[in-house]
C-alpha cells in the first residue's frame, strides 16, 4: 500500500498535495477548511511588510478562457497579495499550526527589496511556528511595478541576494518561488541555488490577456473600462510548467535542487507527472478556485491506486524517474522510424487525419471512393499529427519499423544503431559514429 | 370536458382543457443558446463530411456547426439558407435519423449523432426571429413565370427565381400557402404557426405574387399559362388518396388520414376537433403515424397502425415508430383491411392477417376484428388529374435531373414530380434546381 506522506526539505506533510500561495490560502477560515478536507499543506498567501495593507481593485480580478461546456481551461488574475492586516495573518497562521501539526503551513513572502524589510518579517512569522517560507518573486502584476514580485525575478542578482538574506536571517527552509516570464528558467534557478535556497517552486503565473471586449474595446477583466495583464495558469499552463520543471531538474548545476511544482495541477495524474519530472510535491490552486477543496480526495486516492499497480511505495521512488528521458533534440534517435497505422474496425470515417495530411503535412494518407482512410508509407514522415487529430483515442497509432525492413519513403533499410544529429552527415559539425 | 376517452363513438373534448396544449406542443423544443454550443461542440467538421453527402439539399453541415460554436447563428442560418430556403421548417419536420444524423460519424461511433435538426433549428430561428430572409433580387430580368402550387417545391422555386430577378406569379388551390408544410405536418412537428409565418418570411424577398384558390384543370390551364409566361413550374402535389378496395369503406366514419390532419391543422380550437374512442389507422408511412400518434393526443383511447407488412418495410423511420409506441399507439404488422363493419357508420375493422414467402404478399385467411369508431386510410397518395401533355413516369410526372417535364417551357419538381422521396427537404431541392435550370434556359 502506497504511503503518500511527504518530506519536501524537511518539511512534512500528510500528501505531497499543497494548496498554492493564493485566494485558497488568504485566511484561518479557507486553510481550516481545506486541512480538513484533507490537504497535506499549504503556501499561506502572501504576506506584506508591516503597515497599511495593499488594496486591490474593487472590480473584476479574474479573466479566463474556457471549453465549450464552459469547461475552465485557464485563469487570470490580477489580484495582488493579501490585502489584510500583517498582524491578523500572523494570529490565525500560528492558530492553524498549532492545530494540524501534521500538516505542511509554508508563508509566501513578498516585501521591498530591502535586507531591513526582509530582516524584519523573518522573525515574525518564525514565531508562528511555520514550516517554512517561499519567497515570491514571481507574482507579475501590480507588485512588479513596485519593484517587487517578478521585478525580482527576472534579475537573477536580486533572487540570489533576497535569498542570501533570507538563508542569514532565519532557520526556515527557504523556497524561492520563480516567474516563468524569462527566457531561460535556468538562470534564475541557479540564481537561488547561489543564494543558499532550501527548493524552488514554480511556476507562477504567466503575463496574459485572456480576452478582449470587442464593444468596450478593452482587455478583460475590464476595471472601469481599461485592463492590465494579469497572471495566467490553470491547465492550460500545464504544459509550459513542466518544460520549465524538467529543465532544472536534467540541468546539471541545479540537477539536485528540490522543486515544488505548480501549474495547472488538476487531478492526481497531473501530480504524477510533475513529480516524474523531478517535482518532490505539487501545489495546486486553480483546481480548487474551479470545483473546491474536496478534490483532494480524488487526486489522493488516484495517486495512492496508481502507485500501488506500479508498485511504487513512496512518492520518492519515482520522483525524477523521467528525467533521465528528457533530451536535447540533438541526442534524438534518427534512425527510429516509425508509420501511421490506421485501425480500420476503430476508424469513424470521419476524415480529419485526411485533411490535416492533404492540407497541411505530407499527402500520406489516402480516401477512397467508400472513405476507407489508409497511410501512404512511401509519404509518410511519422509527424503524428494524424494521432493527435483523431477524435479517436488509439484509432492510429505509430508502429516501429524494425531494423532491416524497408522504409519505403527514404527507400533504404530500417538502421539497427542509433544515430542522432550530432554524428549525421548532413550536420556539418558532426562527429564521426565510430 | 363533456366526454372522455371511454365516450363511445367519435366526439369531441375527450379531455381537459390544459391538455390539448401540452399534448401539441413543441416535439424538439429549440435550444438554450449555450445547450447549442455545447451539442455543436460535438461536430468533428468532417471532411467531406457524409452528413452534407447525405443532406438532400447539400447544406454544408460541418460550416454552418462551425459558425455556431463561433457565435454567429445568424451567418450559421445564411449557410443553411441558402441551400434550403426552408431550413427553419426542414429542421422541424426532416427524418434526420434516416439523412444526416444517420450518417453522422458519431452515430457510427457512439450510436449518438450530433444533433444536426436541431442544431439548424437553433440558427434559422436566431436568424428568422429577429431579421428578413437574407436574400436579394439580382436586377429584373423582365421575365415571368408561374409557379403552380405554394407547397415546399413551388416556395424553393419561386424564392431562387425572384433571387435572379425573375417576376413570379404563384398559385395555390387553397386559401394558404405553405402545402403539407401548413396543412399535413403534425402539429408537434410545426408549433407557433410557424409554417404561415416562414411564408410570409421568405416572401419578403419581394417579386412574388400569390393568388389563392387556382387549380390546374380547374381554373387554371397549362396551355394558357405557357403562352402567357416565359416558364412554368408545377408543384402540385399529389391529391388523390389510395383507396383501401375493402368492403364497406364508404361508411361513415372512414376518412382520408390527410384531411384529418389538415383539419387537425387548421382548427382554431383542439378541443372542437371530434375523434373516435377507437381508432384503426392503415397505413405504414410519416402520415399514418402522425394521424395515429395525433389521434391519441386528442383523446383517442385505442389506436392501432395496421400496416400491411413487417415494420422494418414501414416508410415510417424508427424514430418515428418509436414515437406511436411512446404514444401508446399500438402497430399492428403484417395485417391488411379485409371489410369495414358496421351499419352505415364504422364500428369495427376485420383485418385479415398477411404473409410474404417472397412470391408476393397474400392474406393468410386468419381475420382479426378491432373495434373501429374511426378509420383513417394513410396507404399513400397519388396525382390528381394529369396536366395535359405532360409524360408521366410510372403515377408521376417525368423530370429530368434539373427538373424540367417532357414539355418545353414547364418544369415540375415536389411530390407530384417523378424521383426522390417525398420530403420536404427533396420538394425544397427539387424546386431550387428546377430554378436554376429555368434560369439558365431563360437566360442563355
Amino acid at each position: 500500500m502506497a504511503d503518500l506522506r511527504s518530506n519536501f526539505v524537511g518539511i512534512k506533510s500528510t500528501n505531497p498535495f499543497w494548496l498554492a500561495s493564493a485566494p485558497p490560502t488568504d485566511k484561518e477560515y479557507n486553510v481550516r477548511r481545506a486541512f480538513e478536507a484533507g490537504w497535506g499543506g499549504v503556501v499561506w498567501k502572501t504576506l506584506g511588510s508591516e503597515g497599511p495593507p495593499v488594496v486591490n481593485v474593487n472590480g473584476p480580478r479574474y479573466g479566463a478562457i474556457f471549453g465549450a461546456d464552459r469547461r475552465l481551461l485557464g485563469l487570470n488574475n490580477i489580484e495582488l497579495i493579501t490585502d489584510r492586516p500583517l498582524q491578523q495573518n500572523l494570529r490565525e497562521i500560528k492558530a492553524v499550526k498549532n492545530d494540524y501539526p501534521d500538516r505542511a503551513v509554508v508563508v509566501s513572502l513578498m516585501v521591498p527589496c530591502e535586507e531591513e524589510a526582509w530582516k524584519a518579517i523573518l522573525p515574525v512569522v518564525e514565531e508562528t511556528g511555520a514550516d517554512g517560507i517561499e519567497l515570491n518573486f514571481g507574482c507579475p502584476h501590480g507588485m512588479a511595478e513596485r519593484g517587487m514580485g517578478a521585478a525580482v525575478g527576472q534579475v537573477p542578482e536580486y533572487i540570489e541576494m533576497v535569498t542570501r538574506w533570507c538563508k542569514q536571517n532565519t532557520r526556515m527552509p527557504v523556497i524561492v518561488k520563480l516567474t516563468p516570464n524569462i527566457t531561460n528558467i535556468i538562470h534564475p534557478a541557479e540564481a537561488a541555488m547561489r543564494g543558499g535556497a532550501d527548493a524552488v517552486s514554480l511556476i507562477n503565473t504567466i503575463n496574459s490577456i485572456t480576452s478582449v471586449n470587442l464593444d468596450a474595446m478593452c482587455p478583460e477583466p475590464m476595471i472601469d473600462g481599461k485592463g492590465t495583464h494579469g497572471g495566467y495558469c490553470g491547465p492550460a499552463v500545464k504544459p509550459i510548467a513542466m518544460n520549465m520543471v524538467a529543465e532544472i531538474a536534467r540541468h546539471a548545476e541545479t540537477a539536485n535542487l528540490p522543486i515544488s511544482a505548480i501549474g495547472g495541477v488538476t487531478t492526481w495524474r497531473d501530480a504524477a507527472e510533475f513529480m516524474a519530472l523531478g517535482a518532490g510535491n505539487v501545489q495546486v490552486c486553480t483546481a480548487v478556485m474551479t470545483y473546491g477543496f474536496r478534490i483532494i480526495e480524488e487526486m489522493t486516492a488516484g495517486l495512492s491506486a496508481w502507485m500501488d499497480e506500479k508498485g511504487y511505495y513512496s512518492t520518492d521512488e519515482f520522483s525524477g524517474k523521467a528525467v533521465p528521458n528528457v533530451t536535447d533534440w540533438q541526442y534524438l534517435n534518427l534512425n527510429h522510424v516509425t508509420k501511421a497505422r490506421i485501425d480500420q474496425d476503430a476508424c469513424i470515417s470521419c476524415g480529419r487525419c485526411y485533411a490535416a495530411c492533404e492540407d497541411t503535412s505530407h499527402q500520406a494518407i489516402t480516401m477512397s471512393e467508400d472513405r476507407v482512410f489508409d497511410v501512404d508509407d512511401s509519404e509518410c514522415v511519422a509527424c503524428n499529427l494524424c494521432v493527435n487529430v483523431c477524435p479517436v483515442e488509439g484509432c492510429i497509432t505509430m508502429e516501429t519499423l524494425e531494423p532491416g525492413m524497408m522504409d519505403e519513403r527514404t527507400n533504404t533499410p530500417v538502421s539497427p544503431d542509433y544515430g542522432n544529429w550530432t554524428q549525421h552527415p548532413n550536420n556539418p559539425s558532426a562527429t564521426a559514429a565510430e | 370536458m363533456p366526454n372522455s376517452q371511454m365516450t363511445p363513438g367519435i366526439a369531441p373534448a375527450r379531455l381537459e382543457d390544459g391538455a390539448y396544449e401540452d399534448n401539441f406542443s413543441d416535439l424538439h423544443p429549440g435550444y438554450a443558446p449555450h445547450e447549442a454550443l455545447v451539442a455543436a461542440d460535438r461536430c468533428y467538421f468532417c471532411h467531406d463530411a457524409p452528413c452534407t453527402t447525405a443532406c438532400p439539399t447539400d447544406i454544408d453541415i460541418p460550416m454552418f456547426i462551425r459558425q455556431i460554436q463561433a457565435g454567429m447563428p445568424d451567418e450559421a442560418a445564411k449557410t443553411i439558407l441558402s441551400q434550403n430556403i426552408l431550413g427553419g421548417m426542414c429542421a422541424r419536420v426532416c427524418p434526420t435519423e434516416t439523412l444526416c444524423e444517420e450518417v453522422c460519424v458519431r452515430e457510427t461511433a457512439e450510436g449518438k449523432p450530433v444533433e444536426i435538426g436541431r442544431l439548424q433549428r437553433f440558427a434559422t430561428d436566431s436568424l428568422m426571429s429577429h431579421a428578413d430572409q437574407p436574400f436579394t433580387r439580382a436586377e429584373s430580368t423582365g421575365k415571368k413565370i408561374a409557379v403552380i402550387g405554394a407547397g415546399p417545391a413551388g416556395l424553393s422555386c419561386a424564392h431562387r427565381l425572384a433571387s435572379h430577378g425573375h417576376d413570379v406569379d404563384m398559385f395555390d388551390g387553397r386559401a394558404k400557402a405553405g402545402g403539407l408544410n401548413e396543412f399535413g405536418i403534425a402539429a408537434y412537428k410545426s408549433t407557433n404557426d410557424f409554417a404561415a409565418r416562414e411564408v410570409e418570411w421568405l416572401m419578403s424577398i419581394g417579386g412574388i405574387s400569390l393568388t389563392y384558390g387556382k387549380r390546374l384543370g380547374e381554373n387554371l390551364d397549362l396551355a394558357t399559362l405557357q403562352s402567357d409566361y416565359d416558364a412554368v413550374f408545377l408543384s402540385i402535389g399529389l391529391a388523390g388518396v389510395n383507396a383501401l378496395r375493402a368492403d364497406g369503406e364508404d361508411k361513415d366514419g372512414v376518412r382520408d388520414a390527410v384531411d384529418f390532419i389538415s383539419d387537425l391543422r387548421q382548427a382554431d380550437d383542439l378541443a372542437k376537433l371530434p375523434v373516435g374512442r377507437n381508432v384503426v389507422v392503415i397505413g405504414g408511412g410519416m402520415t399514418a403515424v402522425d394521424a395515429a400518434v395525433q389521434s391519441k393526443l386528442l383523446g383517442a383511447e385505442n389506436v392501432t397502425i395496421s400496416y400491411r407488412r413487417t415494420r422494418d418495410k414501414m416508410g415510417a423511420s424508427g424514430f418515428e415508430q418509436d414515437l406511436a409506441a411512446v404514444h401508446g399507439v399500438r402497430i399492428l404488422e403484417n395485417t391488411q383491411p379485409k371489410r369495414v363493419l358496421g351499419n352505415g357508420k364504422c364500428e369495427g375493422i376485420e383485418l385479415e392477417y398477411t404473409t410474404d414467402d417472397g412470391s408476393g404478399l397474400k392474406g393468410t385467411g386468419e381475420i382479426v376484428t378491432l373495434p373501429a369508431d374511426q378509420i383513417f386510410k394513410a396507404i399513400g397518395q397519388t396525382l390528381g388529374e394529369t396536366p395535359e401533355g405532360v409524360k408521366l413516369e410510372g403515377r408521376k410526372i417525368a423530370v429530368t435531373d434539373s427538373g424540367a417535364t417532357s414539355l418545353s417551357g414547364v418544369w415540375a419538381g415536389g411530390d407530384c414530380a417523378s424521383g426522390g422521396d417525398d420530403l420536404t427537404v427533396t420538394a425544397v431541392a427539387e424546386g431550387r434546381d428546377a430554378a436554376e435550370d429555368i434560369n439558365k434556359s431563360l437566360m442563355g
